[in-house]
């Protein structure tokens, strides 16, 4: 039996039954698509007053259907009303939901015979109505069957036979623009406008074989590594071969070599072509006259192709989309007149600026899609990309270029025009007009008069993101970690941080992580010890360690660029401003100001140059992690409030107390315990003072500042968390050689966790630095990145000396009591968001070294800053 | 770097302090000529020849007395804090619990110090003693010695809250060998007052000194500012600092109080000579322009406490008022400034507040007639002006957008205003006339808007206003093309 009725159905639709009560819209509904799929009305009814027949409850319940289908059609789901739908209002109300959400409304119309829905209603219970009720409905029914195709479903299947219900099989059919399946690779080719001959050296550069008739004229082009052409459209007209063009690219897309997406040009020849009255203008004319040469059955066929031509598709498993003037990303892969209108035309306000051309929407700049998005349409004097998106219409019809761009390989290939074929419509912008500042709602972007963007630089946006890149609960997915929360009311903190404190997000492209102390030592006069720091690298798997000398100053990230032109065309800067990069915070802000900061990035450019650091990592800009010396550098402040005044009156308040306590006892008291506490605790603040003496030293101006490199963060197209911490240290090394005046290096030894001499010869060197003022040390492991048993491994554990806790837990924490107090504090927090603002760091560093956008490296930073708001003990 | 450094910074630090404990000392001398010295063990009821200690918030208070003959006596308080304790107490308040986890509250005299003075010598800061009734409303010569006290970088401020009492007041600004002078000084008062008086005085101002109350302030210490505060808070020059400060700035609770302080027979109020404050007047000039440019729906760009969102409100033009800014802690207090709870249906539907910041685009704040940027400005770092230009007059573009930023040269009319400083310490800039202007010109050029230069407040003819007011209008010459298909091929 293969006579079975076949309803074929776009898949991604909204699915409207249409049927009287009791025609087996449920019935057909259960047999035909999943139950998430089908929202029936009468469910709805119940939800929304416990009675599945309460008809005064109807508008409710549509209003709680229309809302779930709306989520669904959003989210891509096919989704089935089933309702009586025999009214046109509601049936409207649908087909407007299909068009907000650019998918195709379709209709089944199930009309059995009237005894039988009468029949199926006597046999239900919760039923009421009678007779005359269904034969109203099957009246409405057959008044509205002939519209319904006029109403907007594109397609209606109308089921009379009640077996027919049973039988009939549902076909889903792909959208004209679902090529998913096709992954490439792919050479994408922007706007040709008639240029043949470039087109053909273009093809031949890319590597295709031009196949030619008889007469000599390319009929094809075949990639020998199967390799297969997109053409993103206006491929006709102001060129010299309109016909010519249209031959290659037929014959390519009939072969399978090509693909091709129509653009506006396209629209119109067509309209042209069928004889509507359209204004012959930008190049059209010379397409008529070209194709007019032509024989009849060419223009036919010409017209055929161009009228057939696909607005936009979605390739290699939705990682690609193709459209003439781009797409956002809720469009991708749906079908509306406004998805094809925004494909050919792009996004217009519907205002014209001062020279009567369209205001044009800067759809790039806001787009978060995960797909590539390549287009053409408006020419750029260089492709570059733009939140994964890149423009490839160079202007070749104006003597600019053709280009091409390979996927999935990213890499442009373009060839220069024979000539200016065209010349442009309108005279050039004058400079300092609005084209050149162009702003997000009002971009003047000229429509297709070409030279007027020509010629200018590249538009950028002033490092300006949305806010919905960073509000409200966010999570991210990291390579290294998996996903991570910023909770919304963390992401509300670190606004009000990122918006008044830090550098401007093109500077700020990575944010340290905190590091947790080691594990707590449990006796002797310590709280933190070396032995506890190999014990736990022991327990998480890690035998080689590096323990590296911990600098008493602030943690300062430093982006360096070779030149302005790398500032401007890699980051966005202002070419003419003298800050080549930034000297930040962990926080985001920068150390100093304009002068010095400038001053301080020349030392280090001119030590970078002297080591040819340029060439060596083959990048024009680098970004180091550091450490800035000294603490007073930064922390003054915080010294003078904090330190300096707890110890002037820590000082004050205790000899006086100290001496009214003699007193005191002179004359008989009893105050003994009380006045060794007290002067117990006046030795303790001597200590004190001097604990955060050992880290300051004068400066001016730069004079007395140095950089302790430890990591080199990323470079163009790399990261480098994934090599040892040998090779950073030595490129520190070389550096503190090459500017001693800028640089300082990092002592350090290679311990192995199993050798118990390699351990005690650590803890040794750990004793002496700290006996002699140090801070500390921060062992790591030595490969750097590394994953354990249970996933991502601390980067690096510090373990601090006993004077210098003293700034952390107060003058007097070594007091016994005090020490088994301090001795129960809780590392597990402060380790988990150690590592997940690690994992967030080496996030934004991959995206950085992927040339991710920038609003995609914001987003790390702008978690790790969340992150921070939570509550874990600062002291750790 | 230690990571309070960086939670100081951040400024989003919620914690509890643990650790050590401390001492702060307060000791009280006197000389009672015919009577003996040693009588103030009677008046303090203390007994001069034990250490007693008693619990108090926060630790241990010790009395005991270094000195106690005929000639003379002296009572010290000394307090030992259990920052465990402490902790547990500060952790509904704000104040020193953000940021320091070593900080200098256990060693410096503050409100620590004058809740352990109102629990241990509560009776003789009640004015009772029965041992030497005569004693206890007679002026006394007493000297008192704090080791540390905080002065918050004003040395001159234990003067200015003593003196007007009848103190001499001795202060010697404490310093670090290397760092100088610090936020501290050892202070001496002398002067003959009735002992109670002196405590309540010193029950009120210590945590004056200290502006960073320990304890949650609630409508109940009002009374007991006022009950400390007795006679002599009503005629103190500085009562108005004393009240806001005592009540850890807690506006409605500060303004009741100073209500109750307000004598009709006390004079002027200070302020009355001088006319509506500057921020008044910027006020109802923000609403004059809004009003001619027939703005209805309006966005409070950096709403703060939400004074014009208030006044805005009370226009029934403007229908839809939407304030934003980028501080949480401001959004809440501006909605309990405006009541936004209690408000009426009607009203309240015409009002939103929400977390916004002027260096990312927001499309919510597109659509709105106009928008405010009021003492704005002037609050972001130059470089990233560009940023805010963008979201606003780029992408938000409203019809009308007002700015208003201090003027600069106007600032030698202050006295109080060292040269070259600004009005606010978060000012990144303020501009002059002419920086003004051209800024003005450079936005309104690039964003396609006609730009208007104004002032407000009493105009000088050499410096210009104090405040200068811009009205961007945006430009009209874009206009809807009914062939713009055409237009687009």
């Amino acid at each position: 039996m293969n006579d079975n009725r076949i309803l074929d159905l776009p898949d991604l639709s909204l699915v409207v039954l249409i049927g009287a009560s009791g025609s087996g819209k449920s019935t057909f509904a259960a047999e035909h698509f999943r139950a998430t799929q089908v929202l029936s009305s009468d469910r709805c009814r119940g939800m929304v007053s416990d009675d599945e027949n309460d008809q005064n409850a109807t508008d409710d319940a549509f209003d709680v259907l229309h809302y779930i289908a709306g989520k669904r059609l959003a989210a891509g789901l096919v989704t089935v009303v089933d309702a009586t739908n025999v009214h046109k209002h509601g049936r409207d109300a649908l087909i407007r939901l299909a068009r907000e959400h650019d998918v195709l409304p379709v209709a089944i119309v199930l009309d059995p015979p009237e005894s039988v829905c009468i029949r199926r209603n006597a046999g239900r219970t919760d039923r009421t109505f009678g007779a005359e009720v269904v034969r109203r409905q099957r009246k409405d029914l057959h008044r509205s069957l002939k519209s319904l195709q006029r109403e907007g479903f594109r397609r209606v299947h109308v089921l009379r036979d009640e077996s027919e219900v049973h039988t009939a099989e549902i076909r889903w059919d792909r959208l004209f623009n679902d090529r998913r399946a096709e992954t490439g690779p792919f050479d994408v080719i922007g706007d040709v406008h008639g240029c043949r001959s470039e087109l053909e050296t273009l093809l031949g550069q890319l590597g295709y074989r031009l196949h030619r008739d008889e007469a000599g004229r390319a009929i094809d082009a075949e990639h020998p590594e199967g390799r297969r052409a997109l053409l993103l459209g206006d491929l006709v007209d102001r060129g010299p071969d309109t016909p010519g063009v249209l031959r290659l690219a037929m014959g390519m897309v009939a072969s399978g070599n090509a693909l091709a997406v129509a653009g506006n040009h396209e629209n119109k020849l067509v309209k042209a072509l069928r004889g509507r009255k359209v204004t012959v203008s930008h190049g059209l004319a010379e397409s008529l006259e070209q194709l007019s040469g032509e024989d009849e059955e060419f223009q036919r066929r010409a017209q055929e192709f161009c009228d057939g031509l696909v607005a936009h598709y979605v390739l290699d498993h939705g990682n690609l989309v193709v459209a003439h003037a781009g797409l956002p990303e809720r469009y991708h892969g749906r079908a509306s007149g406004r998805v094809r209108s925004f494909a050919l035309y792009g996004d217009t306000t519907g205002e014209t600026d001062e020279f009567g051309l369209p205001v044009r929407y800067p759809w790039a700049q806001d787009y978060r899609g995960k797909a590539v998005v390549l287009y053409g349409h408006t020419p750029v004097p260089e492709p570059e990309w733009i939140n994964r998106t890149m423009c490839l219409d160079t202007g070749c019809v104006f003597g600019g270029r053709l280009t091409a761009l390979r996927y999935p390989e990213h890499e442009v290939v373009s060839m220069p025009a024979q000539q200016v074929w065209s010349e442009p419509v309108r005279p050039a912008r004058t400079a300092g007009s609005p084209a050149a500042g162009s702003s997000a709602a009002g971009d003047p972007s000229p429509g297709d008069a070409h030279t007027e963007t020509s010629g200018q630089t590249p538009r950028r946006e002033p490092g300006t993101l949305d806010l919905g890149d960073v509000t409200g609960r966010r999570i991210l997915r990291t390579r290294h970690h998996g996903r991570i929360t910023a909770e919304a009311e963390q992401s509300a903190a670190a606004l009000e941080v990122m918006s008044r404190f830090a550098l401007d997000p093109r500077r700020l492209l990575y944010l340290p992580p905190t590091m947790p102390p080691c594990s707590t030592a449990n006796s002797g006069d310590l709280l933190e010890h070396p032995e506890r720091a190999f014990a736990d690298y022991r327990r998480w798997g890690v035998t080689e360690l590096i323990c590296q000398e911990k600098h008493m100053g602030s943690r300062a990230v430093v982006l360096l660029c070779r030149d302005a032109g790398t500032a401007a065309n890699r980051f966005g800067f202002d070419p003419h401003e003298a800050i080549r990069g930034a000297v930040h915070t962990r926080t985001g802000r920068s150390f100093f100001g304009p002068e010095l900061t400038a001053a301080l990035l020349e030392n280090v450019h001119a030590a970078v140059t002297e080591l040819n650091l340029w060439e060596e990592l083959d990048s024009d800009w680098l970004l180091l992690d550091t450490e800035l010396l000294p603490w007073n550098a930064k922390a003054g402040e915080l010294i003078r409030d904090r330190y300096a005044g707890t110890g002037a009156a820590a000082e004050s308040a205790l000899s006086s107390a100290t001496s009214a306590l003699r007193q005191a006892r002179a004359r008989g008291l009893d105050v003994g315990e009380l006045a060794a506490r007290t002067e117990k605790r006046y030795a303790d603040v001597e200590r004190f003072r001097a604990a955060y003496q050992q880290y300051c030293r004068p400066t001016e101006g730069l004079e007395g500042i140095r950089l302790a490199p430890f990591q080199m963060l990323a470079t163009e197209g790399r990261s480098y968390h994934d090599v040892d911490h040998d090779w950073h240290l030595s490129v520190a090394d070389r550096l503190a050689e090459a500017a001693p005046e800028t640089f300082t290096t990092t002592r350090r030894r290679i311990v192995d966790t199993e050798d118990t001499a390699s351990t005690a010869a650590a803890t040794r060197w750990w004793e002496e630095l700290t006996t002699a003022g140090g801070e500390g040390m921060v062992v790591k492991p030595r490969t750097n990145r590394v994953r354990g048993r249970k996933g991502l491994v601390q980067p690096g554990v510090k373990v601090r000396g006993r004077e210098y806790l003293r700034l952390v837990y107060g003058p007097e924490y070594t007091e016994p009591r005090h020490l088994d107090r301090l001795r129960q504090r809780q590392l597990g927090r402060k380790r988990s968001l150690a590592l997940r603002e690690h994992a967030l760091g080496l996030e934004a560093l991959d995206r950085l070294a992927e040339g991710e956008p920038l609003w995609r490296l914001h987003e790390c930073v702008f978690a790790v800053l969340a992150l921070e708001s939570a509550a874990v003990d600062p002291r750790l | 770097m230690p990571d309070h450094e960086r939670m100081r910074e951040t400024g989003c630090v919620r914690w509890t302090i643990r650790g050590i404990l401390v001492a702060v000392l307060l000791t009280l001398s006197t000389t009672l000529g015919s009577l003996p010295a040693t009588d103030l063990g009677f008046l303090l009821h203390k007994h001069p020849e034990r250490l007693q200690c008693f619990e108090v918030t926060a630790g241990t208070a010790h009395v005991f007395y270094p000195r106690a003959d005929a000639a003379e006596c002296t009572a010290a308080l000394l307090l030992e804090i259990d920052p465990i304790d402490l902790a547990r107490h500060a952790r509904r308040s704000s104040g020193w619990a953000l940021g320091a986890y070593v900080n200098d509250r256990p060693y410096v005299a503050s409100s620590l110090l004058a809740v352990a003075l109102g629990k241990v010598f509560r009776t003789a800061l009640n004015g009772r003693c029965d041992a030497r009734p005569e004693l206890v409303r007679q002026p006394i010569p007493l000297r008192i010695h704090l080791p540390a006290v905080p002065d918050g970088g004003d040395p001159e401020l234990p003067e200015r809250l003593f003196a007007p009492l009848g103190w001499h007041v001795e202060t010697r600004p404490l310093t670090d060998p290397e760092w100088g002078r610090v936020d501290c000084v050892e202070l001496n008062l002398s002067g003959d007052l009735p002992l109670a008086e002196a405590l309540n005085q010193l029950y009120v101002l210590l945590p004056v000194l200290d502006d960073a109350k320990h304890y949650w302030v609630a409508e109940e210490e009002v009374d007991k500012l006022l009950r400390a505060g007795g006679d002599w808070l009503v005629s103190h020059p500085e009562r108005e600092l004393i009240s806001r400060r005592y009540l850890a700035h807690a506006r409605t609770l500060v303004d009741s109080a100073l209500a109750q302080l307000a004598d009709p027979d006390s004079g002027p109020e200070p302020h009355q000579d001088s006319g509506r404050p500057l921020a008044a007047q910027r006020r109802s000039a923000v609403l004059e322009r809004l009003r001619a440019a027939g703005a209805r729906s309006v966005v409070d760009l950096g709403c703060g406490d939400g004074r014009l969102v208030g006044d805005l409100l009370e226009d029934p033009a403007f229908t839809e008022i939407l304030g934003v800014d980028v501080s949480t802690g401001g959004l809440g207090a501006a909605e309990r400034k405006l009541g936004l709870e209690r408000m009426p249906e009607r009203k309240r539907r015409c009002v939103r507040l929400r977390q916004s910041a002027l260096t990312y685009t927001d499309s919510t704040l597109i659509g709105h007639d106009a928008a405010v940027l009021m003492e704005v400005v002037e609050h972001l770092d130059l470089a990233r002006l560009p940023a805010m230009e963008h979201a606003v007059f780029g992408h938000a573009r409203p019809e009308t957008v007002l700015v208003t930023t201090p003027n600069a040269e106007y600032n030698v009319r202050y006295p109080n205003l060292a040269a070259g400083a600004y009005r606010h310490p978060d000012h990144r800039f303020e501009w002059d006339r002419a920086q003004f202007a051209a800024w003005v010109e450079r936005v309104a050029e690039r964003f396609g808007y006609v730009p208007e230069l104004d002032g407000v407040g009493e105009h000088d003819p050499e410096l210009g206003h104090p405040t200068q007011l811009a009205v961007f209008t945006r430009a009209e010459s874009a206009r809807t093309d009914a062939n713009s298909e055409d237009a687009r091929s």
